[in-house]
């Protein structure tokens, strides 16, 4: 960077807020780290099938006298277990790997569909203002006054265990959030002129919404989402280890931590350890991001 | 003042009648509990009289009407395992359920304050940077993982922990505490610093905020002009102003606080209204859910109501806002 | 005559990230025992910085680099901070801008003013409650009892700074740092304060440095003034002097835009241009960029130099030969 060359105007990058996003994102190491780190656990669990020695839920595979080898262990098959072994002699890593992959399945999914509705619900509030807003927003404030792990609770105690329906229930626990950050920048954005210029052309009102009102409202829900992805996979695995989330048959991290409870109290130490280890390792990344992106996102915090 | 307070008091109500139809419809969709109830080798007479007895032929407004009425009369209904009226045994749960839940608030605000404070006066120093990241960690961390750790560590490994249940107890006004014997204690430690963890993190902020923003105040530098020593401007002055927000946050975490309770009770084995609860819905007792849940939306409302009145009477330009 | 206050060379600067900001930067003046000094200039001239610079309230990322403030022959940058906590609000106290925000809201009025004589003298809290009460009984606060047991919210804008000047005077200063404290009331309870303040420093002998943008409060009531720009003292001397023939083209102007009985229908005069920033000043007189008479002689540095007897301004140009303004 030097203030003597001379550079033609149209040589120079133009700096558009998304390229003035990413520069700053990447300005901070601890967020690339998160995203790093984020990356890594994500490619895991989409590549599961292929990168892991062993296919958990397939109970030929398995061998009960393998059970509950400490880390390091030999199993009878040759094979190695980094991680240990479970009761029924499950391979740890291997399952740690398939219950990341449903953990941030569920997470992840839980949070677009979350998002899907509460932005749009959000949006509609601001929009349309009196008795739709208010409405909208009482239940708004009832959802949130309620701890999302009671309503969860709620939820799942109506409808039983499945992953479709924890999907449902954090969903249900985690729109409001969503539908409240998109309603207080909407409301902000709807006094703009630009938005007038719109409604003054006629046009559609979905499309005031979704192309005019939306992408301005995106910043807050970006560090909405982020944060809300780790609480929805927190979510999962804490209702998962209460024994009310996701069934036997498709253990997420939350349940390979509850099936290590029993063991832990006579030293086996690992079943329980290093699922909890990756649970963490997840939701640290991505709340190191968040944190980040709500400093970089933030207009109020910028001079 | 009290047409503001009659309005609140209204509306609570309000949401009230509202989440009791919530519950009741919801559970009343949970699968049937004939089916758990009642032996499968019971025949059809006696499957008739259970479900009479238990009012379950009814439609399910009329359920819905006969269970408020109950409900006004102080009759949660029954348990359908213990065979006991539900409020009971929630009632008996519940103690246990708030020594946990206090005795976090007050390890969140013992830890937490201080730290903050810490992180306050010193941003840039590498202690409150510790401090800081700490904090990320503590919101990150899965509750029931830590509490599991914990066992591992001070029960399994150190042994200087008990690992589950309450101890001994001790008669104080007619209900039994834990934190009054020394066996007890050691019980409700571990537990306890385990559902403060999140709220530890949450004072920290809080209070690192609030002094920091306190500390640009004029009457903060004023304080100084008037030649006070630091350490009366630091815990007089500036305590003092952030003492408010952090009470409020706190207090209206009891609920949540209630509410986590259950996943840390879990893990501990601690007998309160969170593992009750829990166990309920694997049973699918119903009565005891509705009641449960009930319960917590009551003590929701009054905590609120409790904590705007602790608020008022900490702050003097709320209270004589009112007044007037 | 002694006098009760000398501040010599005084540079204060901050550390930012953007630059050093040279709020105070080489500035100079005296306050005699008893007397009312004005020291009056725009916003962000540095004044405010000045005052905080004496009583040692300068804040990081600013310190004091330079320069010496003898208060009775010790110099107070030097001190250390337990000797400066010692003296301030106790020898030297400080009266802030705005009222509603120098009494702490969740501490009642006593319990503000007692600490305050706690904090300097080993008495009973009965006598520190007597002393809060007669202070309070001087700056003219009716049922000062009553009044004690109250939270600042309950008092007006001028009650408040009627406090905070009672609280000022609890050990009989011998020097009083008055920021701006009347700027933020209404005219008539401003022309009370300054009435009530003038009286009690000429009562107790004590010195004031009034610290103002407004030059009509300053005509009344100082003795001396100083007008600061751009962190510097651009003219000193004594207050009707100054006001009647000011040296400075930035004082004839600032005397020039007050609007005045006398000057009715006049349109009035106003100094071009703003304030420049303190992180790039340019080298030479700060104010030539809005000066009438600037030329090439305004690049090199100007320095304070006395021009007429008791009068010193820092100017090539000086309104030195006309008759008054």
């Amino acid at each position: 960077m030097s203030d003597v060359t001379l550079v033609s105007p149209g040589a120079v990058k133009e700096e558009t807020p998304f390229r003035r996003f990413v520069s700053e994102f990447f300005a901070s190491k601890i967020a690339v780290g998160g995203l790093l780190v984020f990356t890594i656990i994500a490619l895991l669990a989409i590549l599961a099938p292929w990168i892991t020695p062993q296919n958990p839920s397939d109970l030929a595979q398995l061998d009960i006298m393998d059970g509950r080898l400490e880390p390091g262990a030999v199993g009878g098959g040759g094979m190695v277990h980094w991680l240990g072994t479970d009761d029924q002699g499950r391979d740890m890593l291997s399952g740690i790997i398939y219950g990341l992959r449903i953990s941030l399945t569920v997470g992840v999914g839980s949070a677009l569909i979350a998002c899907l509705v509460g932005a749009s619900l959000g949006l509609l509030a601001a929009y349309a203002g009196g008795k739709t807003d208010s409405l909208i927003m009482r239940v708004v404030d009832l959802q949130l006054s309620f701890p999302t792990i009671l309503a969860a609770l709620m939820i799942l105690a109506f409808l039983g265990k499945g992953i479709m329906n924890v999907v449902i229930a954090l969903v249900i626990v985690e729109w409001a959030y969503y539908a409240r950050t998109v309603r207080g920048s909407a409301l902000v954005e709807r006094r703009r002129e630009y938005i007038e210029a719109a409604q003054c052309l006629a046009l559609p009102t979905s499309r005031i919404l979704f192309r005019h009102l939306l992408p301005n409202c995106l910043p807050p829900l970006i560090v909405v989402g982020t944060i809300q992805i780790a609480r929805a996979i927190a979510l999962e695995a804490t209702l998962s280890f209460l024994g009310l989330g996701v069934p036997i048959t498709e253990p997420s991290l939350g349940l390979l931590i509850a099936n290590g409870y029993e063991y832990m109290l006579s030293g086996k130490y690992w079943i329980s350890f290093y699922p909890g280890i990756a649970l963490l390792v997840t939701i640290v990344s991505i709340n190191l991001m968040g944190d980040h992106l709500r400093d970089v996102l933030n207009p109020r915090l910028k001079k | 003042m009290t047409v503001y307070l009659l309005r609140r008091i209204s509306q609570s109500f309000l949401v009230l009648i509202a989440m009791s139809i919530i519950v009741f419809v919801g559970v009343y969709a949970v699968g049937d509990p004939v089916e758990i109830l009642i032996s499968p080798d019971a025949d059809q007479m006696e499957r008739e009289r259970a479900i009479q007895a238990l009012g379950l032929d009814l439609p399910l407004w009329e359920q819905y009407a006969v269970f408020v009425w109950r409900a006004l009369q102080g009759d949660l209904g029954r348990s359908f395992v213990y065979n006991e009226p539900a409020l009971q045994l929630i009632l008996q749960k519940m103690p246990a359920t708030l020594e946990l839940a206090f005795g976090s608030m007050f390890i969140s605000i013992l830890i937490g304050l201080p730290l903050g404070m810490y992180a306050g006066l010193k941003p840039d120093s590498a202690g409150s940077k510790l401090i800081m990241a700490g904090s990320i960690l503590g919101f990150s961390l899965p509750t029931f993982w830590v509490g599991l750790m914990l066992i591992m560590v001070f029960a399994v490994q150190l042994g200087w922990l008990p690992s589950t249940g309450r101890g001994d107890t001790a008669y104080f006004l007619g209900l039994q505490w834990s934190f009054l014997t020394t066996n007890g204690l050691s019980h409700l430690l571990m537990p306890a610093v385990n559902l403060a963890l999140f709220k530890i993190s949450l004072v920290i902020r809080l209070t690192r905020s609030g002094v920091r923003e306190t500390m640009l105040m004029d009457y903060v530098k004023f304080a100084r002009a008037k030649g006070l020593s630091p350490s009366r401007v630091t815990f007089v002055h500036v305590f003092k102003n952030i003492l408010i927000p952090v009470v409020t946050v706190v207090g209206l975490e009891l609920g949540s606080t209630i509410a986590f309770s259950v996943v840390t009770e879990s893990v501990f084995a601690w007998p309160g209204m969170g593992k009750l609860i829990i166990d309920s819905i694997n049973v699918l007792d119903r009565p005891v859910i509705v009641a449960y849940l009930l319960i917590i939306v009551v003590m929701f409302i009054t905590i609120n109501l409790i904590v705007d009145l602790l608020y008022s009477a900490l702050d003097p330009r709320v209270r004589l806002e009112g007044k007037a | 005559m002694s006098a009760t206050l000398e501040v010599r060379n005084l540079r204060t600067h901050f550390f930012t990230r953007a630059g050093v900001v040279k709020a105070v930067d080489g500035v100079s003046f005296t306050v005699g025992r008893g007397k009312v000094m004005g020291l009056v200039g725009e916003s962000g001239s540095g004044k405010t910085v000045t005052g905080f610079s004496i009583i040692g309230l300068v804040d990081a990322p600013g310190r004091v680099v330079e320069g010496e403030i003898l208060y009775q022959g010790r110099n107070l940058a030097k001190l250390s901070e337990e000797e400066m906590r010692s003296l301030r609000g106790n020898r030297i106290a400080m009266i802030f801008q705005d009222p509603m925000m120098t009494l702490n809201p969740v501490l009642r009025v006593d319990t503000q003013m007692i600490e305050t004589v706690l904090a300097h003298e080993k008495v009973s809290k009965e006598e520190a409650r007597q002393r809060a009460r007669d202070a309070l009984g001087m700056v003219g606060i009716p049922s000062p009892d009553e009044r004690l047991k109250s939270y600042p919210h309950q008092f007006s804008g001028g009650m408040r700074q009627r406090v905070a000047i009672a609280i000022a005077l609890l050990h009989r200063p011998e020097l009083i740092i008055a920021d701006e404290p009347t700027t933020a009331l209404d005219v008539t309870i401003q022309g009370q304060i300054l009435a009530e303040v003038q009286k009690l420093a000429a009562n107790t002998g004590t010195s004031l440095i009034w610290i103002t943008h407004d030059l009509s409060v300053v005509a009344g009531l100082a003795d001396d003034i100083a007008v600061m720009y751009a962190g510097r003292v651009v003219e000193d001397g004594p207050v009707s002097e100054v006001l009647d023939r000011p040296l400075h083209p930035y004082t004839h102007g600032l005397i020039g835009s007050v609007p005045s009985r006398n000057k009715r229908g006049e349109p009035l005069r106003q100094i071009p241009g703003m304030t420049p920033s303190l992180l790039k000043l340019p080298a030479g007189c700060a104010f030539r960029a809005r000066c009438p008479r600037a030329d090439e002689a305004c690049l090199a540095e100007q320095k304070l130099e006395e021009l007429l007897p008791g009068r010193h301004a820092r100017c090539a140009h000086p309104h030195k030969d006309e008759v008054p303004a």
